[in-house]
């Protein structure tokens, strides 16, 4: 049987687990070397969804709360396309995303900020991607919110995302940002990507093509993850 | 293309991740050796940590991912995905139900222990962690090309669970400390 690894992680693009500036990763942050393992079968496979594991209604955040009403807020149209580092799609993948409400709070127990809850928003959905690694969501756009890393810190709009791809060597999860935030160039979670042009791939891009009138503001993120090589190398398998 | 770079859970993370997702990886008519996996997610601190999340990915009891790159001539089990979430609780405490993977291949004709992929997840972390479980009472442990490739010993058994026997249930403790005394071993691959 043959491997073929996928490339491996590209640490000019990721944060260290260890950021200064964002306070809980100091006690949380490995600090021993990472050993070095060469791609077996258990890091080529991965969990692969199938279609039933995203219902109708899961791409529509504004309306997907189980009642009858529509969140408030600014409806946001996010579209984007997932591809790997050689530029191909990655399809019939599954993307999971949350994100506070337009008011910037969480449907979450944790969260304490005194800012109103909306009983029609939850904030989390699914997609999968097409056969062009496209995805889709219609959300509202979240609120900035305070949170207690310094003084008077604030996060930025954002949006999480999570993503498998197609092996258990290429799972992310991140978060996208809206373009014009002031908040943006203060944000220790961000900041914490090494490099200007890492930082700006987490801003998303306003799309007017996408823009629908009269209705809701368009915006564009895609998402690269690993490539894979092409030179496979020989393993015993019966 | 640059890979996108990756970014914290945060501390709501269970709001869009394991609402729909679950820790039972085996129902009654799975085969193999029902286990039940379970520990705790330690900080530099020795504290636990209540917003980690675990991800496992796994072989079946044969030793076959379900994936189409697995190519090996070993039955598919069609009640087993061999994936699975689970979030920490107030305690740190995350737990699985699953079985017992079969040994799978691994580099230069070697065949690797039975053994679970683990992916960890927390606020604090800005780059999710790579690691495994392998099975205290395996004596494949000692030919395992990935165990053997940690040369220290004490590191080495960070990976490794122990078996305990709790109500008639096989369960296997599995500690992850994050940072410090006894770190987990993670990988990089």
């Amino acid at each position: 049987m043959e491997i073929k690894p996928y490339n491996p992680r590209d640490w000019k693009s990721h944060p260290p687990y260890r950021f200064e500036g964002y306070t809980s990763s100091m006690k949380r942050a490995p600090l021993r070397r990472l050993v070095k393992m060469k791609q077996t079968l258990s890091e080529i496979t991965g969990p692969l969804f199938g279609p039933e594991a995203v219902q109708p209604g899961d791409t529509d955040l504004t309306r997907n709360a189980g009642t009858d009403g529509e969140a408030m807020g600014e409806r946001v149209i996010i579209v984007g396309r997932v591809l790997d580092e050689d530029q191909r799609p990655v399809p019939n993948t599954l993307i999971e995303i949350w994100q506070a409400n337009a008011a910037g709070r969480y449907h979450h127990e944790v969260d304490q900020h005194r800012a109103p809850l909306d009983p029609n928003f939850i904030g989390a959905g699914r997609c999968m991607t097409n056969e062009q690694g496209e995805y889709r969501f219609l959300t509202v756009k979240p609120g900035p919110y305070p949170w207690l890393n310094h003084p008077n810190a604030w996060r930025p709009s954002h949006i999480h995302l999570s993503l498998f791809g197609p092996a258990f060597v290429t799972r992310l999860v991140t978060q996208f940002f809206f373009p014009g935030d002031p908040l943006i160039p203060l944000d220790p979670i961000l900041l914490s990507v090494p490099n200007k042009r890492g930082r700006e791939r987490l801003i998303a891009s306003y799309a007017h093509d996408v823009t629908e009138p009269e209705w809701a503001l368009g915006y564009r993120f895609d998402i690269v993850l690993r490539g894979r090589q092409q030179t496979p190398f020989e393993v015993n398998g019966r | 293309m640059k890979q996108t770079p990756s970014q914290t859970v945060g501390p709501f993370y269970s709001l869009g991740l394991t609402q729909k997702t679950t820790n039972l990886l085996a129902s009654d008519t799975t085969q193999g050796e029902k286990i039940r996996i379970v520990g705790c997610v330690f900080d530099g601190d020795g504290k636990s940590v209540p917003d980690a999340m675990v991800e496992i990915w796994q072989a079946n009891a044969y030793g076959r991912y379900n994936h189409p790159d697995d190519k090996q001539e070993k039955p598919l089990d069609p009640d087993f995905l061999g994936w699975g979430r689970s979030g920490t609780d107030k305690a740190g405490v995350f737990s699985f139900e699953t079985v017992k993977p079969g040994p799978v291949p691994g580099p230069d004709r070697s065949v690797q222990a039975p053994h679970i992929n683990v992916t960890v997840f927390a606020r604090g972390m800005l780059v999710h962690a790579y690691t495994r479980i392998y099975f205290g009472d395996e004596p494949a442990n000692e030919t395992d090309p990935v165990l053997s490739s940690i040369k220290d010993k004490d590191r080495r058994q960070t990976l490794i669970a122990t078996r305990e026997e709790k109500n008639g249930k096989l369960v296997y403790r599995f500690d992850i400390r994050l940072q410090g005394e006894n770190e987990t071993v993670f990988f990089d691959m």
